[in-house]
């Protein structure tokens, strides 16, 4: 296997990464606060870890404008989730009380953990599910500008207490599906009968909500096939994503636990998912996102994972898993070093942020800041390694107060020099922050060829980050739109080649921790001024070639009727 | 019936024969058996190692330096049992950051040469594994931690591994040393949430994790380093269980100590507590060999004297 074939140009170095990265959150008129959420007084003391998720951010061209537009989520009552739209100027309006996606923290349906967009419906208008410590909401795009909440005509409106979800077309008949990850098993966090809510295990827990698989039948209304497909994990997932995985063209789905070990199920034919351990279960630790990229450009979907590390007292580290499915049918963790310790890491994303053709990674870090002067992970370690009795009932926890957890963490944004290693240059781009990240989102906002990065920080305040790489590097984007596949084209495939460079993108119907990158695919060429060739592999099967397609532009590509 | 009987004796007395055959065997051999077992069950059950080459390095890093210094310092290859009980005990401890590989070579390195050059009076004063994994969490604690909950917070393979391991203590005469840290650090921790104004489930709660199986089965029994005397080992243990309670109320009360001490409590307060009590231990007896014997038994008599006639201290020598 080939892990060095990197750019015409010279590769980028700790001295040039060939990008900045500013903060112009407040330039783009973007003022979302995250606010936590509270619960039940029986889990008071422990409930600074127990609410401390939430913090979502995910991107959709809701208008219709070809311009990307922001949604991020609250999770206490009465605080409003903040739909932004894109204006294309650099800035963007908050509208999401008049298009109805704002008021969704109430008692009695719970509080936001994330959205998802894609067009269920392919009426051409992307739609949303908000998945929630609660109810989840489905809303349908009315005309680019309202929603309409279908939940119950859609048969969704089940409480789950979930941190993730995403839309992949399972059967691959078109309409898009929904998975949709549990955390806590469905109590009512607010109204607890019992505080033995917690995992029974740090490492192997089993007793977490079950993930919900809900077919899409067409007609705005979907099924629960969750045990007839055998997708119905209770490992505490935290993330997942999908993609076809084994090259047998059927989108698998990859899950990140908590407490647990990675999951990966197979999907065969649309007829079942098939759980494997594919090298996932020898380093059982705390998934809490998973991304998927073309790390060396082999024209491999690979997965990072992030964990937990902190110093002394837990390396549960990081993974870089390399996609050997084909092969072998395993994955091959090659994270070290840097790469393997973020700290408390959460959200992550591929994107090639310098254009040079490969992939970096940008990791939000960081649990809980609080008083800097309390540490709670000497109480933790009390508990984490005594016999689970000791930490299933919450309230045996020794009480949280106003100590930090892996707080005041910095991101991490690792160059990618393919052989030579990831180096951390976050301070060398000029992402500084010490934000609790959670979710992390890549998209172009300005269709300007670069990738800009927005992390949704728990309870406290969103960030943009303005990409602004060497203007010499070369870059092409596509948008898909689906016609016998689902409109939104989520699950389709994009393997570029261009003089000896390789890569391969998915559109994602839901990545990384609680969000959703553009759906519109960018790829970084160099100095490279051409393409050699475009490969889509599109959900319905059907493979399309695209010979010699223009380069620094947006490129949209309709899936073939043949 | 009466033949019955009589088989029965007969079996009971090939039993007896065998219980006592087995006391005379190194009991190091059935703490090689233990220290298997718990990496079995780690392992199968558990994927506990994180890579075979882990477990590969440690046990050539532990074997390669008892055969090396072995063979310098008295000029044969020493027993290689030790070294595969350290090399083992690494393994399940440590856990490095990343793929890291070189702690478990360096405190292979450390815990056997420790026992060649940390000696009063031909005896080493550390347990081997204990020194190599407090040195790595002082000096490193950005680049290694130790097992924790890597072990499945499970009832079932931790009481297994109880189960043989008191059996085992029990057999290789240092049961008492295990009951004795076990009850004074349920005690002194009970306390110690009692004078904190804490709950004492939390407190109390470490004992029943692997890391702690790890060290009262391996690390504050090992023969080499336990000091001789019944009574004199008690006390010992109850001194290591008060500093353990007193590193954890530094933590509990945000004294700046070294993360290790955070981390590991008990590997830590057995660091300091340990060798001084051999050192005063080796000290002591060496004062009392020193007066000139009235005949040749009277070194046996002592130590009988002493109390230390069992098959541990045997072993020990």
């Amino acid at each position: 296997m080939r892990l060095d074939r990197g750019p015409i140009r010279p590769a980028a170095d700790a001295t040039h990464p060939g990008f900045v990265l500013r903060d112009e959150t407040a330039a783009a008129g973007i003022h979302f606060v995250h606010h936590r959420p509270t619960f039940d007084p029986k889990i008071a003391s422990i409930e600074p870890h127990v609410a401390a998720l939430g913090a979502s951010v995910s991107v959709a061209d809701f208008d219709g404008d070809e311009r990307p537009d922001l949604y991020f989520t609250n999770s206490r009552f009465g605080e409003p989730n903040a739909l932004y739209r894109n204006r294309g100027d650099g800035t963007f309006e908050e509208v999401a009380a008049s298009a109805g996606l704002a008021d969704l923290n109430r008692p009695g349906d719970g509080v936001s953990m994330g959205a998802v967009w894609g067009d269920f419906d392919n009426d051409g208008r992307e739609d949303v599910l908000v998945y929630r410590y609660g109810y989840p909401a489905l809303f349908r795009n009315v005309d680019g500008r309202h929603f309409e909440d279908v939940t119950a005509h859609a048969g969704l409106r089940r409480w789950v207490n979930s941190n993730g979800a995403i839309w992949v077309d399972f059967d691959r008949d078109g309409l898009l599906d929904l998975y949709v990850t549990a955390y806590f098993r469905d109590v009512d966090l607010w109204h607890l009968e019992t505080t033995k809510i917690m995992h029974n295990s740090f490492e192997f827990a089993t007793n977490g909500g079950k993930n919900l698989l809900f077919h899409n039948l067409g007609g705005g209304k979907f099924e629960d096939v969750t045990d007839k497909m055998g997708v119905g994990s209770t490992r505490w997932t935290l993330a997942a994503a999908s993609a076809d995985f084994n090259g047998d063209r059927w989108p698998d789905i990859y899950l990140a636990n908590d407490y647990g070990p990675e999951e990966l199920y197979l999907n065969d034919h649309g007829r079942r998912f098939v759980l494997t351990t594919a090298g996932l279960e020898s380093e059982s630790k705390s998934g809490m996102s998973v991304t998927l990229g073309d790390a060396y450009n082999r024209g491999r979907l690979d997965a990072f994972v992030t964990n937990i590390s902190e110093r002394g007292y837990l390396f549960q580290n990081n993974n870089l898993r390399l996609n050997q499915m084909p092969e072998t049918g395993r994955f091959r963790n090659v994270a070290e070093g840097a790469l393997a310790d973020a700290g408390w890491a959460w959200g992550a994303q591929f994107g090639d942020l310098n254009n040079d053709g490969a992939n970096e990674l940008f990791v939000a870090n960081g649990f809980i800041s609080a008083d800097r002067g309390k540490n709670y992970w000497y109480a933790m370690s009390k508990i984490a390694g005594a016999n689970a009795r000791f930490f299933e009932d919450a309230a045996t926890w020794p009480p949280f107060g106003n100590a930090s957890l892996s707080g005041y963490e910095r991101s991490r944004v690792y160059l990618n020099r393919g052989v030579a290693g990831w180096l951390d240059v976050a301070n060398k781009v000029g992402v500084t922050d010490l934000y609790d990240g959670r979710a992390v989102a890549l998209s172009d906002l300005a269709n300007h060829g670069a990738v800009d990065v927005i992390v949704a920080n728990q309870n406290q305040p969103a960030v943009l980050y303005r990409n602004h790489p060497d203007s010499t590097n070369h870059w092409i984007a596509f948008r898909l739109v689906g016609t016998k596949s689902n409109r939104s084209a989520i699950g389709a495939e994009v393997l570029l080649e261009s003089g000896g460079l390789t890569q391969r993108r998915v559109v994602d119907g839901g990545s990384g921790f609680a969000s959703q990158n553009d759906r519109r695919l960018h790829f970084g060429l160099g100095a490279r001024e051409w393409v050699d060739r475009v490969v889509i592999h599109w959900p319905s099967g059907a493979r399309q070639i695209l010979p010699r397609p223009p380069i620094d532009q947006f490129v949209t590509v309709v899936e073939a009727q043949r | 019936m009466s033949n019955a009987t009589h088989v029965t004796a007969a079996e009971r007395n090939a039993f007896v024969r065998s219980w006592e055959r087995r006391s005379k065997l190194d009991p190091r051999y059935l703490i090689a058996f233990l220290i298997t077992l718990v990496l079995l069950a780690a392992q199968l059950r558990y994927h506990m190692f994180g890579g075979y080459e882990r477990l590969v390095l440690a046990l050539a890093a532990c074997m390669a330096t008892e055969a090396v210094l072995s063979w310098f310092d008295r000029g044969k290859i020493a027993n290689l049992l030790s070294a595969y009980i350290s090399g083992i005990s690494l393994t399940l401890l440590i856990k490095p950051q990343g793929g890291t590989l070189w702690p478990f070579v360096l405190g292979g390195f450390l815990a056997i040469a420790s026992k060649y050059v940390l000696k009063y009076r031909d005896n080493h004063l550390w347990n081997p594994t204990n020194f190599a994994v407090s040195a790595l969490l002082i000096a490193a604690p950005e680049r290694i931690s130790v097992l924790s909950h890597q072990f499945g917070n499970d009832v079932a393979t931790n009481l297994v591994i109880w189960i043989f391991g008191l059996v085992i203590a029990a057999r290789v005469g240092v049961l008492h040393i295990t009951l004795t840290y076990v009850v004074s650090f349920l005690l002194l921790n009970s306390v110690r949430a009692a004078a904190l104004g804490q709950a004492v489930l939390p407190e109390i709660a470490p004992i029943t994790g692997p890391m702690y199986q790890l060290f009262i089965f391996f690390m504050i029994t090992d023969p080499r380093t336990v000091v001789r005397g019944r009574r004199r080992q008690i006390v010992v243990a109850v001194l290591i269980a008060l500093m353990e309670t007193l590193i954890r109320f530094g933590s509990d009360k945000g004294w700046p100590l070294p993360t290790a001490f955070s981390v590991a409590p008990a590997f830590l307060a057995l660091a300091l507590v340990g060798p001084a009590a051999k050192w005063l231990d080796l000290r002591r007896i060496g004062r009392q060999t020193a007066v000139p014997a009235p005949s040749r038994a009277a070194p046996a008599k002592l130590r009988e004297a002493e109390g230390d006639s069992s098959p541990i201290a045997r072993g020990a020598r």
